[in-house]
């Protein structure tokens, strides 16, 4: 059972929950991920590592109410357990020491770039963050992201914070004003980060993605989070879940995601536990 | 005198018909009556050659002879003298290939149900709730198993009995591993399961689930929080897949997913929130129990139509013989000789068909396995909206890519000594398919067994 110290809600979609998990915590490096399991009927649902303090021995998650189990997560409250937690899974970003990077996020990507940015700004690298939005609204971890870039990007799809635009579009601006990154990690929704990889590859930048894919163990037994990388199959959960964004088959990830949506459409109708539930709340 | 009748008592089981539709368990077990009949056929032949096919040796004919003389608790004595877990034994073991393959009655008729009768004691023993487990005096001295299935509870209860303080650390939210993922409730009842671990824990074993070894904390930390030895039971949790087109489609699943869906998330029961998409025509990829299990699964969930793809023949199959005939009695269909060459996808990504190739076999090679190969123009297109890839699984490979030292052959074996089990790295034992690759649950057991003697010894001898 694992403890949840603080909650908080970053926009009408999105929260933020910081876990007890002291051997988690102690372990955890930008880019890796726990699996959380809310109670005994429910999914197993990896999410990436946001944020971790040692000393508190806690474990910080942001997810995105999309599904059905964000949602039952996102029931809980301070003081509450979560049932099991288990990590820190995954191979950690390879981290190395260049001179410019860009640290790219998309919506809830943003809640996983914001750690690789600190970790390659601490190592003194000389980070832009580009973050996109859909709305000035859902824009979230502003003021984290801007202490850890030399310069912040922060753009909306519908122009609503003044900037109007994609992620590739300051992206672009940037590389054609000059700017030489020598490495590009973009996290964020698989059509954003196939569109980074279109803008980078030309230019021959090491790009970084981080895959989503529907995951049950994270330890290599399932298969289900596999991906074609480079022709060959590779589990996002054990090879993963970064990799080179120029070898991935983005199109093929993008149809496996969308595999049980229809069983997520009739989660959220009627029937659903949740919604039993909040009857009985 | 023994009962010369020559075929086996009868095992009741549910209607095929009725039991394709369910997830129950398929046989229902011995009535004392049958088990006394079916006991009294054991010649009790005196130099026990059943034994010699046992894994873990449990002494056979003593146990049966107990059970002919109606005393059921000392022959849940004997068989547990050496094994751990009997009343999973008793249900999945391949017994036609070891204890009951050395039966001298099996020479000219049936050979004696050993493995229903070993069923049916471990069965009585837990309906008697009898919970006179005595936890064994400590000797001091701590063990780590890495992983909960077979072949780590196994070696974890063998060095409690001896007095060790054992910790068991378990990746998944409930220890068993593949007894609990992998294996079926309609073939192994996931209570029995959970009812052999609470046997463990109550000889003093400890179990922590939620714990990666390798991630959260590693082997030498381990060793760093105070335990002398470790056993790698890891398992063979890698699954492979064919490297044909379309593997990526939505509709394939390794037969580790799918089963795992099904068996430990539940996704056959309402009030379980995992997903599934409840295939209509599947295709499964394989002939060993795995492929029989994800068929038979596939059924239960409400498909029309089940087809097992094998490329060889019947004869080579590797499952047990009653799987296949139970695989066969439910509905399943046999296709033999027959190999996946590609699978077809929709512009959504979704199977709508399998290609396969007829194969023929060609003469034994040196090894003495007939190798097929494909007929040329034979493809045809099979009709399918599923298909489950059971081809066999690798070594999980998280803890040799974490440890330092532990060495591992090119296909992720970890390399042990094979008296021993010590893996190349000081204190650090190894065993089951983490060694083997995928092979048996009591294969497993066995090495468990042999390796929590071996750390023992290890123990001993430094203190000399």
């Amino acid at each position: 059972m694992f403890k949840i110290l603080e909650k908080a809600e970053l926009n009408p979609s999105m929260t933020k929950m910081v876990v007890e998990a002291p051997l988690i915590a102690k372990k955890a490096k930008p880019g890796q991920f726990i699996i959380y399991r809310v109670d005994e009927f429910g999914e197993r649902v990896p999410l990436t590592i946001a944020d971790t303090d040692k000393e508190k021995g806690s474990v910080t998650i942001i997810f995105q109410k999309v599904g059905y189990s964000t949602m039952l997560l996102d029931k809980l409250n301070v003081g509450d357990y979560i049932l099991d937690f288990v990590g820190p899974l995954g191979v950690p970003t390879e981290l190395f020491n260049c001179k410019k990077a860009a640290v790219i996020g998309g919506g809830a990507g943003c809640a996983i770039a914001y750690p690789q940015a600190k970790a390659l700004f601490n190592m003194g690298v000389d980070v832009d963050v580009i973050a996109g939005f859909r709305n000035k609204d859902l824009i979230i971890l502003e003021d984290e992201m801007k202490a850890v870039s030399s310069r912040l990007f922060v753009l909306t799809d519908d122009g609503s914070n003044g900037v109007k635009g994609f992620v590739t579009t300051a992206l672009e601006a940037n590389i054609n004003s000059g700017c030489e990154y020598d490495l590009v990690i973009a996290i964020g929704p698989v059509p954003m980060m196939k569109a980074v990889c279109n803008v980078t590859k030309p230019h021959g930048i090491k790009t970084i993605v981080s895959m989503n894919p529907i995951m049950i163990d994270g330890t290599g037994m399932c298969g289900g989070c596999r991906l074609t990388v480079g022709g060959k199959i590779k589990f996002a959960c054990v090879d993963g879940p970064d990799f080179d964004g120029f070898e991935v088959d983005f199109d093929e990830l993008m149809k496996r995601n969308a595999m049980y949506r229809d069983f997520e459409q009739k989660a959220r109708s009627k029937d659903c536990r949740l919604l039993k539930q909040a009857e009985v709340d | 005198m023994p009962d010369m009748s020559p075929k086996k008592t009868p095992m009741p089981e549910q209607d095929p018909n009725v039991r394709n539709k369910n997830f129950d368990e398929v046989s229902l077990g011995y009535t004392l009556e049958m088990a006394k009949a079916e006991a009294s056929r054991c010649l009790n032949c005196k130099n026990h050659p059943c034994v010699s096919g046992c894994p873990v040796n449990i002494q056979i004919p003593d146990f049966i002879a107990q059970i002919v003389k109606g005393d059921l608790d000392e022959a849940y004595r004997i068989i547990t003298k050496t094994s751990s877990l009997p009343a999973v034994c008793g249900r999945v073991c391949p017994q036609e290939s070891q204890c009951e393959s050395k039966c001298v009655r099996g020479i000219k008729t049936e050979s004696v149900g050993i493995g229903r009768l070993e069923r049916f004691v471990a069965d009585y023993h837990m309906s008697q709730n009898a919970d006179n487990v005595v936890k064994p005096e400590p000797n001091g001295h701590k063990a780590a198993v890495i992983g909960s299935g077979p072949s780590g509870l196994t070696c974890a209860g063998t060095l409690a009995k001896l007095g060790y303080e054992v910790t068991v650390f378990e990746a998944f939210h409930i220890a068993g591993g593949v007894l609990m993922y992998g294996i079926p409730e309609f073939r192994l009842p996931k209570a029995i399961v959970q009812r052999e671990i609470e046997e463990l824990k109550a000889l003093g074993v400890d179990i922590k689930t939620n714990m990666v070894i390798g991630k959260i904390l590693s082997i030498d930390e381990l060793f760093e929080d105070g335990y002398e030895a470790v056993y790698v039971g890891t398992g063979a949790g890698l699954p492979n897949f064919m490297g044909i087109e379309g593997e990526g489609l939505i509709g394939v699943y390794s037969a580790n997913e799918f089963l795992t869906r099904i068996n430990l998330m539940k996704a056959y029961k309402e009030e379980y929130d995992t997903p599934i998409n409840k295939p209509k025509r599947v295709a499964v990829v394989g002939g060993g129990n795995v492929a029989m299990d994800a068929a038979r699964s596939a059924l239960r969930l409400g498909a029309q139509s089940v087809s097992i793809v094998y490329r060889r023949s019947e004869e080579e199959m590797p499952a047990r013989k009653e799987e296949i005939m139970h695989a066969k009695a439910e509905g399943v269909e046999f296709r033999v000789l027959q190999n996946p060459i590609k699978i077809i996808g929709d512009d959504n990504g979704n199977v709508i068909g399998l290609e396969c190739v007829e194969m023929e076999l060609q003469e034994p090679d040196a090894s003495g396995r007939r190798r097929p190969i494909a007929k040329a123009g034979s493809n045809f297109i099979l009709d399918v909206d599923s298909v489950i890839i059971a081809i066999g699984n690798a070594p999980n490979p998280l803890i040799h890519r974490t440890t330092p030292g532990l060495e591992s052959n090119p296909k992720g074996c970890i390399v042990v000594d094979d008296e021993t089990l010590a893996t190349t790295k000081d204190a650090v034992y190894a065993g089951g398919d983490a060694v083997t690759g995928a092979a048996t649950v009591i294969k497993a057991m066995g090495a468990g067994r042999k390796a929590a003697k071996s750390i023992d010894n290890m123990i001993k001898s430094k203190q000399l």
